[in-house]
């Protein structure tokens, strides 16, 4: 590069413009690559290195290799030093992926019909439902969260509602994981929605009538045409809902109470009140490797599918 | 030529990777010329008209605008405006702000500004229209438009890529026409590009045939039809037949040709003749038939006919070699020639071109 | 009328998409009623008050709680729309530009990690090179996860935007900068202005990074409503929630609005 400034003045000259792209593609990537680099890289590398590092004695850690971080996911270190398996925390890690399977799930049954509903609405109307679907979406997440605890809750809507219909009063629903799914299905669910309306919406009309045309009945035509071609915008749905449904920490620790964690809700107890960092960064690394795993392999899979076709 | 020369094209050549797009083009264009580039598509033509624009810089080679060296001259310094294909109409500015937008940047002071954007949208119509938007155009308004904002700055040329491709038939022949009227009035140079032969041939003063990167034929639209130099241009522009002949003699810019089936004839060649093995190119309509036929004369037998109201096409077998023939209906005469028959035809050698093999 | 052969059409979808409304909107409705409540006990409805909001209003903590985020929100709306936009201009309009998909990932990168992940991490970060400053923690945070959001839309307008128009303008003799002040950012401010404004609303919605970083003095407003939450619900915090809803709707129904004039001029 400095060679050919130096010594090719004409072709440097012609370049001009090229290069003052170049330039402002540099400059422009540059404040990215700084803010993510200092706020997000380097901290990344951080918890990295703390993963295996040795817990201090009165919480933070010192610099000490050590892989007890992770070992304590699955052994409990006995008075004698011995490693005794504990599988607390494995339990853990399967209602994790658990309740955020469901909730993508649950997210799925509803958004697909619910979004093929509005697709066929004329346009005015469909404008004024993906409004209203987007609309709960802005309101926070706690307070989306918190409704549900004014309706499951022990003074809450539905217990009271039940008991004016003759069941026994104070019927709780609270701090159990069907309530944190609840919450979670909640504040997910605008996420399924979106993509996958996109995708109907994008379907092509005439593809169901040719459909109908050559015989197949609407569980055919559902099954055969409309879900295939739609595939996309779920797929993207389910990862938009997947992947933070795997760190939730608000519908655990609100709705799941203190015994019902999640990873996230674990993590955040170690560098809040448990105070064992390593331990800490070992569980949000598991948690990290899980969710890459997850995305590259479905980034893979999409991949190999367009050269597929 | 003695026109002062507006473009001078010198040796260009560009290369996408290892793709040549433009293999050493080198051709000048006279100043109030209506210049078309005609070629089909990957031809290089918009990578030609893009230069002369200055969005693409060519790998090497020059281009000369009024003599004056412009390779280095980014677009917004030259005196060069472009009417793109998809009119690219400023979409959140009225009418009247898109035809004032290249004034404003030259500097120009509000009251001339106005005044010559209300010129320029008198002239194409649209003064009734000027504070609307490009959205609540038709096809052929939006054309005018880019037209009017192209124009209003009196670039030294006018740069036209494919501008009526996007209209419907009727509109395109009437814009046709405008667009002549246009580049008469104003008297500035237009460098037109098209894969429409057709528009080429209506409109061009000259014409460039582009193939492969490379220019085939520059001439006037008679030159380019009636005596095209290779059969590349033969083919592309307009329909012929190519028939396998064999050169006797070569003399003067005329060949003495052996056809296939056997008629011995003198007609026009290119310079590039030899004796041999040559490509004898004869347009259809230039085939005459029953009563129509004169010339050189044989005997062919029709085996397809296609009516088409003003003409009638036939294909033709003559000993072995299809032929394809049209035939004006100057009369209900052509009737009675029905497939099967065996017809007398003709051709004048004249008509004729005899091509490089 | 018969309707039965209209093959587009699968019997049962209209009930269940009012369901799924219902299901949608109830349970901030049954937040909003019980604001107006006049009772103590959430669930038991005695008559209409509004003596709730007089107290949410007159609570300093909260205030000051509402003057925090806002701070917050509106500092890394501003740094990571600007960011977003610089990247987005360099990445889509750029030429050969070196390292263009590993940027767009980097750029990306908060959107693909869980939050409480990079929350803890941040924190770890901040403690070992002992930045003290809470407003200064958190509006680095919010900047960067913030940036992908403000990122996105700006990036699908600029994508959409033909290069047509940017040569149109160099083609009649206006600089670069004039190109990009009179052409690229009027139509790519809707982009611009949905990217702001989802930032502004992630950044005003955040509660992980902003719980694990935030400090005495700079206690953001989803941080203290978790605070509020965990000391019992109470009818005042019903009301501070109805504000909160009723603000976000209408900052939804702005940015619609806007992102809606938006397309129609560019039709």
């Amino acid at each position: 590069m400095t060679m050919d400034t130096l010594h090719l003045p004409f072709a440097t000259k012609r370049a001009s413009g090229a290069r003052f792209w170049r330039n402002l593609s540099f400059w422009g990537l540059l404040p990215s690559w700084l803010l993510m680099g200092f706020a997000l890289i380097l901290p990344i590398a951080i918890i990295a290195a703390v993963s295996v590092a040795t817990r201090g004695a009165h919480g933070g850690f010192t610099w000490d290799f050590n892989l007890a971080g992770y070992s304590q996911i699955l052994f409990n270190e006995g008075w004698t030093g011995e490693l005794e398996f504990t599988p607390q925390y494995l339990m853990i890690i399967a209602r994790t992926f658990l309740l955020a399977g469901a909730t993508t799930l649950i997210c799925l049954l509803f958004a697909v019909p619910v979004a093929y509903f509005i697709s066929r609405q004329p346009p005015s109307q469909k404008a004024i439902l993906v409004y209203l679907v987007t609309l709960p979406f802005w309101v926070s997440m706690i307070l989306r969260v918190y409704a549900w605890m004014i309706i499951l809750g022990k003074e809450g809507t539905l217990p009271r509602l039940l008991e004016n219909l003759g069941f026994p009063p104070g019927m709780s629903f609270m701090f159990n994981d069907g309530a944190t799914l609840t919450a979670m299905v909640y504040t997910y669910m605008p996420l399924m929605v979106l993509p996958v309306f996109a995708s109907i919406e994008k379907l092509d009309g005439t593809l169901i009538e040719a459909s109908h045309d050559l015989y197949g009945d609407r569980w055919v035509t559902l099954r055969r045409v409309i879900l295939p071609l739609t595939a996309p915008g779920i797929l993207a749905g389910a990862i938009l809902v997947f992947v933070p449904s795997l760190g939730a920490v608000l519908e655990p620790t609100l709705m799941g109470g203190g015994k019902q964690m999640m990873m996230g809700s674990l993590i955040q107890l170690q560098f809040g009140g448990g105070r064992n960092w390593p331990f800490g960064a070992a569980i949000a690394m598991t948690l990290m490797a899980v969710v890459l795993i997850f995305l590259i392999f479905t980034a893979l899979r999409s991949a190999r599918k367009e050269t597929a076709k | 030529m003695t026109q002062p020369k507006a473009i001078e094209v010198k040796s260009v050549s560009k290369n996408f990777g290892t793709y040549q797009a433009l293999k050493s083009v080198s051709f000048n264009i006279g100043s109030n010329e209506f210049f078309t580039m005609l070629g089909p598509s990957g031809c290089g033509k918009t990578t030609l008209l893009r230069m002369l624009a200055g969005f693409e810089s060519p790998s090497s080679g020059s281009i000369l605008l009024n003599g004056r060296e412009v390779v280095d001259i980014p677009p917004h310094r030259r005196r060069v405006n472009t009417v793109f294909q998809s009119y690219a109409l400023f979409p959140h500015m009225t009418l009247e702000q898109n035809v004032a937008y290249g004034l404003e940047n030259l500097g120009w002071d509000g009251a001339r500004i106005r005044a010559r954007v209300g010129e320029m949208l008198e002239r194409v119509h649209m003064t009734v229209m000027a504070k609307r938007k490009p959205a609540q155009l038709s096809g052929g308004q939006r054309q005018r438009i880019a037209l009017a904002r192209a124009l209003a700055p009196e670039p030294e040329v006018l740069l036209l890529d494919e501008p009526l491709s996007a209209l419907d038939l009727k509109l395109r022949q009437a814009m046709r026409d405008e667009l002549r009227t246009l580049q008469r009035d104003t008297g500035i140079t237009f460098v037109f590009v098209t894969h429409d032969q057709e528009e080429a041939l209506d409109m061009s003063d000259r014409i460039a045939v582009l193939g492969g990167g490379e220019v085939q034929q520059i001439g006037t639209p008679t030159q380019i039809y009636e005596e095209p130099v290779n059969r590349f241009v033969a083919d592309f522009v307009g329909e012929t037949n190519f028939l396998d002949v064999e050169v006797l003699e070569v003399a003067a810019g005329q060949a003495t040709v052996r056809m296939p089936f056997g008629a011995v004839f003198t007609a026009p060649a290119t310079g590039h003749t030899t004796k041999g093995r040559a490509t004898l190119s004869i347009r259809p309509e230039k085939i005459n038939l029953g009563d129509q036929a004169q010339g050189i004369a044989f005997e062919g037998q029709i085996v397809n006919k296609n009516y088409m109201g003003g003409y009638t096409h036939y294909t033709l077998n003559v000993r072995g070699t299809e032929l394809r023939a049209s035939r004006r209906n100057a009369s209900r005469e052509g009737d009675t020639i029905e497939s099967g028959a065996t017809v007398p035809v003709g051709f004048v050698a004249a008509s004729a071109r005899v091509l490089a093999a | 009328m018969s309707t039965g052969h209209d093959v587009k059409r699968y019997p049962g979808l209209g009930p269940l998409t009012g369901l799924f409304f219902l299901y949608l909107y109830a349970p901030l409705a049954v937040v909003v009623i019980y604001s107006f409540n006049a009772n103590r006990i959430a669930g038991v409805w005695t008559h209409f008050s509004l003596q709730w909001y007089s107290s949410a209003l007159n609570n300093a903590a909260l205030m000051n709680a509402l003057k925090t985020s806002l701070t917050v929100a509106v500092v890394a709306t501003v740094v990571s729309t600007l960011i977003a936009l610089a990247a987005a201009l360099a990445i889509i309009r750029g030429k050969d530009v070196r390292f263009r998909k590993l940027s767009e990932t980097v750029v990306n990168l908060p959107l693909l990690l869980p939050e409480i992940v990079l929350a803890v991490a941040t924190l770890i970060l901040f403690s070992l090179i002992g930045i003290q400053n809470g407003m200064a923690k958190l509006i680095i945070a919010h900047s960067a996860f913030c940036t992908p959001f403000a990122f996105l839309p700006i990036r699908a307008r600029l994508q959409g935007m033909s290069l047509d128009l940017e040569e149109a303008s160099a083609d009649l003799y206006a600089s670069r900068w004039t190109t990009f002040r009179r052409v690229t950012l009027p139509l790519i401010f809707p982009g611009v202005f949905s990217g702001a404004m989802l930032a502004f609303l992630i950044s005003m919605d955040d509660f992980i990074t902003s719980n694990m970083l935030s400090t005495g003095g700079t206690t953001t407003l989803p941080v203290y409503i978790f605070s509020l939450i965990r000391s019992g619900t109470s009818p005042e915090l019903n009301a501070i929630a109805t504000l909160l809803i009723l603000a976000s709707l209408i900052l939804a129904t702005a940015a619609l609005l806007v992102a809606a004039r938006g397309t129609r001029d560019n039709a």
